[in-house]
């Protein structure tokens, strides 16, 4: 094969070329740190990426050096040394713990309270050598994921990480990376686009109602895919898909920058359903470590009646900014956003969406959940932007903030920009301080202060939980009132 | 079963329960009356334990043990219902969910077992069809939408699946015309018992016509002024609260 001779050329020549030196040792392919030409070539090589990839990448590395951080979301962050960070392989690989005895005992008693099997632990867990006896676990055995497997290429479904696409599907990868989100769009979308280091690409075949959920659980893949994720689903003429990203479970990450892309296409008369859990280590009580998380995704309704569903429950991180959107391109296109977004500590979280209204008749629809308890600040950041062009499109928003603490904070900023005068838009916004009565009222029926609160915030985020899929949707009741476990009194 | 002792309770630092002495046994309904202000929800909630309600002095025994070192969900634990005055809603939270975590973080505070979903289900169509009660209420938010005498209904439901040794049933009776009040009647003589006690917080003889209690106090300014038989409440109800106490 011609792509892998190459690629193993590249290799040579990055290593050789790299004058920090990588370790050739193949249990610790690393790159150090810091971000140069000669990083991504090496990152690239790594993949077996074709020339066009790599061109891609440099260009996008040379478009971020001449960008900025953007400083407009209401975040307070030290400033990030791009010089000081791994931008590839598992740094500190050594330091993994050896088996769960390692782990710290409040992760695992989280994991417990959540129900989660013990040899899923260890993968969460960052347990050395767990990956491959838990991806068995998870699966319940080898033959489930072959099942799966199966039954999705029977289907004429594409599910395979990013890397395996850009050799095996080189045109459709050319075609709609970043298509939906520009290299230039911000900051963290350029960083991505230069060293991203794995993630995931679906296609649904026109007509195709995918049989399954799809689940990052279910991608078999390389570690260390969480810092710089890349997703791609192009969802063609008539097909359905639901996508679930993340897991309830806390996760543990050595890396503190976070920049996923996620890009998602819908044609004529396509849906995508897409879930997140984002549950990244927030850092302990006083705020010290944490993911910083800085997240693009949005969505093209390309095609006429399409629909893309955003429904995210962002507990974790220690910082989240994020705003998953809609372009509604196409003709009656649908776009909706379901948002909870819970922050205790010293947590920040900005996030929202924007809802890009250019096809005649397209609707959408946004209803979001901020929860703030401890010191933390939780922010809504919304745009509903109508073009010329958008003839009788209405919107309907809904954002509502529950205070469970004195000393956090809840804001609200929605932008509205309307350039067609047919437009129906709907506004709604409340603040309310979690209440008293109800906090008695609950305690009366013999539930504990944590119950308690867990049981109303579990209420107060229905109308964002109901749009999970069912078996996201009982862990993710469980992980709201663990996130916010001391967050009362 | 209960002995309330020289019970002094502050509220935003404000004196309500000024030294109120209340003793009930097992197997015994009592009614406390008294005008508007008087104390007498103070005194409900400072049963259950609601925080902020300060106890200045004096003790609540129930059972032999000391009821103030208890928080209020363990003092549900210990057997002690409230139904409330103002039922509170609950957006979000169906009426199922609340009661099957309610009875099932009781049973564990009795280092019991949780109750099968199956098994909570045949339990509450029980006892909902003893309070009038449909399924479709079941399955609605918490006592949100719910007329005034559904929610009290509701809190008959509740207290039926939590079946507690001591319940306390802060004017139950209002607001509920003359069937349900027959009905939440009905659900509170089924709870009467020889192990269980109760106290009927209320304004009005009429609940007392189909709940016959044993004792009958006025509560006026922080204080029980009067206690008697089932003959006080009739005298009250002729001559009000002033001429009584
Ligand atoms: N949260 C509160 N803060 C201040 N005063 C209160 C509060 N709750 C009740 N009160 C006062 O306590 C007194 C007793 O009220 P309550 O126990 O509700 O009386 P009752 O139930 O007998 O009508 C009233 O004067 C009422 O205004
Ligand atoms: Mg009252």
């Amino acid at each position: 094969m011609a792509g892998t001779v190459e690629a193993k050329k590249q290799i040579e020549e990055a290593t050789k070329e790299y004058k920090y030196g990588f370790s050739s040792d193949i249990d610790m392919e690393m790159a150090p740190k810091g971000l140069n030409e000669d990083v991504i070539r090496y990152i690239s090589a790594k993949k077996n990426e074709p020339e066009w990839m790599l061109e891609w990448r440099l260009k996008a590395y040379h478009q971020w050096l001449k960008m900025e951080e953007p400083d407009w979301a209401k975040l307070n962050f030290p400033k990030i040394d791009y010089n000081d960070i791994y931008y590839y392989a598992a740094p500190k690989s050594q330091d993994k713990p050896k088996s769960l005895d390692e782990v710290d005992p409040e992760l695992l008693r989280i994991y417990a309270k959540l129900g989660i099997p013990l040899e899923e632990q260890k993968v969460l867990a960052g347990v050395e050598g767990a990956r491959k006896v838990a991806v068995d676990a998870v699966f319940d055995s080898v033959s489930v994921a072959t099942t799966f497997r199966e039954e999705l290429k029977k289907a004429g479904v594409i599910f395979m990480s990013i890397s395996e696409a850009i050799v095996e599907y080189p045109e459709m990868v050319r075609k709609y990376l970043a298509s939906v989100v520009p290299v230039r769009d911000n900051y963290f979308a350029a960083l991505n686009c230069a060293v991203f280091s794995d993630g995931t690409f679906v296609y649904i075949p026109k007509g195709v109602r995918c049989p399954m959920e799809l689940s990052t659980y279910f991608r078999i893949n390389a570690e260390n895919t969480g810092q710089f994720e890349r997703t791609l689903i192009v969802a063609d003429e008539g097909s359905y898909v639901s996508y679930l990203e993340g897991c309830t479970a806390p996760m543990r990450d050595e890396n503190q920058l976070h920049a996923a892309v996620v890009e998602l296409i819908a044609l004529d008369d396509a849906e995508i359903k897409y879930s997140t859990v984002q549950n990244w280590y927030p850092g302990d009580k006083d705020g010290v470590g944490g993911i910083y998380n800085f997240v693009t995704k949005r969505g093209n309704c390309k095609g006429k009646n399409s629909k893309i569903s955003w429904t995210q429950v962002e507990t974790g991180s220690a910082i989240t900014w994020k705003y998953p959107s809609c372009i509604l391109t196409g003709e009656n296109s649908v776009g909706e956003f379901y948002s909870v977004a819970v922050t205790n500590n010293y947590q920040q979280a900005d996030t929202g969406t924007k809802m890009i209204h250019l096809g005649a008749g397209s609707r959408s629809t946004i209803i979001s959940k901020g929860i703030s308890a401890g010191r933390s600040q939780n922010t809504y950041r919304g745009l509903v932007k109508i073009l010329p062009s958008a003839e009788g499109v209405r919107n309907y928003t809904q954002c509502d903030s529950l205070l469970v603490s004195d000393t956090s904070g809840a804001h609200t900023v929605p932008y509205i920009e309307v350039k067609n005068p047919s437009a129906q838009i709907e506004h709604e916004a409340t603040t309310s301080k979690i209440s008293e009565d109800q906090l008695f009222y609950c305690r009366s029926r013999g539930l504990d202060e944590e119950e308690a609160v867990a049981m109303i915030v579990n209420g107060f985020c229905k109308e964002v939980m109901q749009h999970l899929p069912m078996e996201f949707a009982v862990e993710a009741q469980k992980l709201l009132g663990i996130s916010l476990e001391g967050s009362v009194g | 079963m209960i002995k309330i002792d020289n019970l002094h309770v502050n509220v935003s630092d404000k004196e309500i329960i000024k030294g109120l002495n209340l003793e009930i046994n097992a197997g015994e309904v009592h009614a406390i009356m008294g005008p508007n202000g008087a104390g007498k929800s103070t005194l409900a909630s400072t049963i259950a334990g609601r925080e902020n309600y300060e106890v200045t002095s004096g003790s609540i025994t129930f059972d032999g043990k000391d009821l103030l070192e208890l928080e209020a969900h363990e003092r549900v634990g210990e057997g002690i219902f409230l139904g409330f005055q103002y039922p509170v809603e609950i957006p979000g939270v169906s009426n199922l969910n609340f009661m099957r975590t309610a009875l099932n973080g009781v049973r564990r505070y009795r280092g019991e077992d949780d109750m099968s979903a199956a098994e909570f289900m045949k339990l509450i169509r029980v006892k909902a069809a003893d309070l009038k009660m449909d399924m479709d209420m079941l399955k609605r938010f918490v006592n949100v939408g719910f007329s005034g005498g559904e929610k009290k209904r509701n809190e008959m439901v509740q207290m039926a699946v939590l079946d507690p040794k001591f319940a306390v049933l802060d004017e139950t009776d209002s607001g509920l015309d003359i069937d349900a009040l027959r009905t939440v009647s009905d659900g509170i003589n089924a709870q009467r018992r020889d192990d269980t006690a109760i106290l009927l917080i209320t304004h009005y003889q009429r609940l007392l016509d189909y709940v016959k209690p044993d004792f009958v106090h006025v509560l006026a300014n922080g204080k029980i002024v009067k206690s008697g038989g089932p003959e006080l409440a009739l005298e009250l109800e002729e001559k009000g609260y002033a001429d009584v106490a």
